[in-house]
């Protein structure tokens, strides 16, 4: 019998803050955490916005010798285990190692490295490449560093599945405790892509919005002026237990992990599936996965993004798994605040849902001030709701098609 | 203008995050200084382009301590910066 996996850790580096505390308070009240790009001069490119941690300085968490040889990615998804290890009261002793284990992905990894040190190579020739190039920008380094500085001997992955990394990494994590391979796992995903070729490659995909001239509203999920999603950066990351280990060391207990789904589109490079049907089969996988009733289900934090299509897609996928329970469930995009986190999102969305469940609040979708036509589900518009939920789902779905689904369930004792 | 092994020392502490009064001319990159083989590959990238030379690798592996950096520098640096 597959062994329960419980939430005793998080941890965020998002544009909407900081740590929990900051980030949640930001979700609750409904503030945007997008502006003009100040990373680069955004200028040239056609949409200018995005989602950026702000007065973030990694020289208060690890040393400025090894914060050089690391990308911003990696930055972030360290500071975001570091704060949910903390969180956990988590101690990775000696007998413990071997049993505590690393999930944290990227979608992308790091691509400002990548860039930087293609300039060298190009101005000055291959000799001058850093011998850190490489694992500076690998996309598994987060988990490889997080294991290093905590001494966690046990599983190390990093998945790369676009923008359902997040999502995935905690999934296959989840799995792992399941299955006994570990008793904990540290699960998430990271990335900071705030760069030239990343602004610019989504810009050229015609996936990003243009509302240049009012960030803050540029991210509307299923408002009919939307017209793309918002870049956006950082990580977010959970401390995953088996229960019975939890309960042993007196953990405190977020929420359980209650199931997990994966499928395929097998359609389009960018675009959903129609009708979102590989969404609704990957949230009815995952529902079946947890032994949970679609009319148990009372929120979903939704992929969301604010693209014309996906949007609509999601929606009607939920229409399809939900038939009429539809009438009696909330479904939010926390995109509208954070903008898209990409890898990341999956991991910061998965906090969000798990501090929902926890404080009986859900997030709003705000800027959603007109639905569009076919867009008619509960989007918990523009205020937070304080509503106790039993059953919440968390959705991502990345480009190649690769969806996953999370279902968390309330904990009480 | 600052003598060759300042100009060593300080590429070393800028490199290896260390401390000034570690960085003694007899101390070891790896052994006092906390490099790894990565570390010393960098640290010799630094010192090219502080002193605008090529240092070839099997010479950059015998360079072991901050002594062995400063005498190779001051042996091969461009006849100007002397």
């Amino acid at each position: 019998m597959k062994k329960r996996v419980v939430i005793t850790g998080l941890g965020i580096v998002s544009p909407v803050g900081i740590g929990i505390p900051a980030a949640w308070d930001a979700i609750v009240q409904g503030r945007s955490g997008i502006g003009r790009v100040t990373r680069i001069d955004p200028g040239p490119y056609s949409s200018q916005i995005a989602g950026e941690v702000r007065d973030f300085d990694i020289s208060q968490y690890i040393s400025g010798k090894d914060a050089k040889k690391m990308d911003l990615f990696i930055h972030y998804g360290i500071v975001a285990a570091m704060e949910a290890i903390e969180d956990a009261g988590l101690k990775i002793s000696p007998d413990i190692a071997e049993r505590v284990g690393v999930s944290i992905g990227s979608g992308i990894g790091g691509l400002p490295g990548i860039e930087s040190e293609h300039q060298i190579v190009t101005e000055s020739g291959p000799r001058r490449i850093s011998p850190f190039f490489i694992p500076r920008c690998i996309v598994n380094m987060v988990a490889g560093h997080i294991s290093i500085m905590y001494g966690a001997k046990g599983p190390n992955i990093a998945m790369a599945t676009a923008c359902s990394t997040g999502t995935h990494s905690i999934g296959d994590a989840a799995r792992l405790i399941e299955y006994g391979d570990a008793d904990v796992m540290i699960a998430g995903g990271a990335e900071a892509a705030i760069s030239p070729l990343g602004l610019g490659g989504f810009s050229a995909a015609r996936a990003l919005s243009t509302r240049n001239d009012a960030p803050e509203k540029a991210s509307r999920p299923w408002d009919k002026d939307r017209d793309g999603f918002v870049l956006g950066e950082g990580a977010g990351v959970l401390v995953l237990e088996e229960y019975e280990f939890a309960r042993r060391r007196g953990a405190r207990i977020y929420g359980e992990l209650a199931g997990y789904g994966m499928s395929s589109d097998a359609y389009h490079m960018t675009q959903p599936a129609a009708g979102g049907e590989g969404a609704a089969r990957c949230m009815r996988v995952a529902l079946h996965n947890a032994g949970i009733a679609p009319e148990q289900v009372g929120y979903i934090n939704a992929h969301g993004t604010s693209t014309p299509l996906g949007d609509r897609a999601e929606t009607e996928a939920v229409h399809t798994v939900f038939g009429d329970h539809v009438r009696s469930l909330a479904m939010s995009s926390t995109k509208s605040m954070t903008g898209h986190l990409l890898g990341a999102a999956g991991g910061v969305e998965a906090v969000f849902t798990t501090l929902a469940l926890y404080h009986g609040i859900l997030p709003p979708t705000i800027n959603l001030e007109a639905a569009d036509e076919g867009c008619d589900l509960d989007y918990v518009p523009l205020q937070a709701r304080k509503q106790t939920v039993d059953v919440a789902l968390s959705n991502s779905f990345g480009f190649g098609g690769t969806n996953s689904t999370l279902v968390f369930r309330r904990y009480s004792d | 203008m600052e003598n060759v092994a300042e100009r060593v020392k300080k590429v070393v502490v800028e490199q290896l995050g260390v401390n000034e009064d570690e960085v003694t001319n007899e101390a070891s990159f790896v052994d006092d200084l906390g490099a790894d083989s990565l570390d010393t590959v960098e640290l010799v990238m630094a010192l090219e382009e502080e002193f605008d030379c090529e240092i070839p690798d099997e010479e950059a592996e015998k360079i072991a301590t901050v002594q062995q950096a400063i005498d190779y520098v001051t042996a091969h640096m461009p006849a100007k910066d002397a």
